[in-house]
């Protein structure tokens, strides 16, 4: 599983260069993603989910591993959520507890009006 | 010798071997068999979720780690209705029945976050006319996905 990684400013933005969080995949997924966020400087992370066409809950239990993972100091957010990946966190309510931003550049255009 | 004789009413039936790989190849192939049908793509999201759900569970728990064995799916049209058999012989259902579909709570503290339970939820949120049985060392789940539209 392969990840593309921008760090600008306080931001790092992990795209997901996967189709599939699933099963078959969520351990390396977590396991990827501890390592990326343990090395990061930024303390707000934004996983770009916009080449992933398919979640399963193994994969949004991963999601949420990471998130944990990361613990209180830390933020993760999510962006750019395909139709199936939105109705599997909109219907688990998963949506309640992340922030998720339609898109990539809306994070960024946000820290620069904040 | 296949787990099961090809059902007369079934548009399409395939059959694997256990594993996180294989059900990702049969997803695969039954999304470009549910594209064919002309089927919305917020429906064919739909059977792929809940199957996933069904094949992955097969998997992890009626097979379980280290355990091979064969795994069986019938899909039959009928109009707006997607039915689905599938089919294995690994262990049984807990207390042979259909898994309660609660969603975990989510009011808890950070480290209290659910990391799973969601798999029966969404089976059960979005399919209808869940049926289980075991039978002679089967297990046999039928379920159907309503399509509310054409692609």
């Amino acid at each position: 599983m392969e990840f593309s990684c921008t760090e600008t400013g306080d931001l790092l933005f992990v795209k997901v260069l996967a189709e599939r969080i699933d099963a078959a995949a969520a351990l390396k997924f977590k396991d990827s993603l501890r390592e990326i966020t343990g090395e990061a400087r930024s303390s707000h992370v934004v996983l770009d989910l916009s080449a992933v066409n398919f979640i399963d809950s193994s994969g949004l239990g991963a999601v949420v591993a990471v998130m944990k993972l990361m613990g209180t100091t830390k933020r993760l957010d999510l962006a750019e959520l395909t139709p199936t990946v939105d109705k599997v966190f909109r219907l688990t309510r998963m949506d309640s507890i992340f922030t998720i931003h339609e898109r990539v550049e809306d994070v960024s255009r946000l820290y620069k009006v904040g | 010798m296949t787990l099961l004789r090809r059902q007369s009413s079934a548009d399409v039936c395939f059959e694997f071997p256990s594993g996180e790989e294989e059900v990702r190849k049969a997803l695969c192939e039954l999304t470009k068999t549910l594209r064919e049908m002309e089927l919305s793509a917020d429906d064919i999201g739909s059977a792929e979720v809940v199957l996933g759900e069904v094949l992955n569970n097969i998997v992890e728990h009626a097979y379980g780690a280290g355990r091979s064995g064969r795994i069986a799916v019938c899909l039959h049209r009928a109009g707006h209705a997607l039915r689905f058999h599938v089919l294995d012989e690994g262990e049984a259902l807990p207390r042979a029945r259909l898994p309660e579909g609660r969603l975990p709570a989510l009011d808890g503290t950070l480290e209290e976050m659910p990391e799973g339970g969601f798999g029966w939820y969404l089976v059960h949120h979005i399919a209808s006319d869940l049926a289980y049985k075991r039978t002679e060392g089967r297990n046999e789940l039928a379920f159907s996905i309503f399509c509310d539209g054409q692609g």
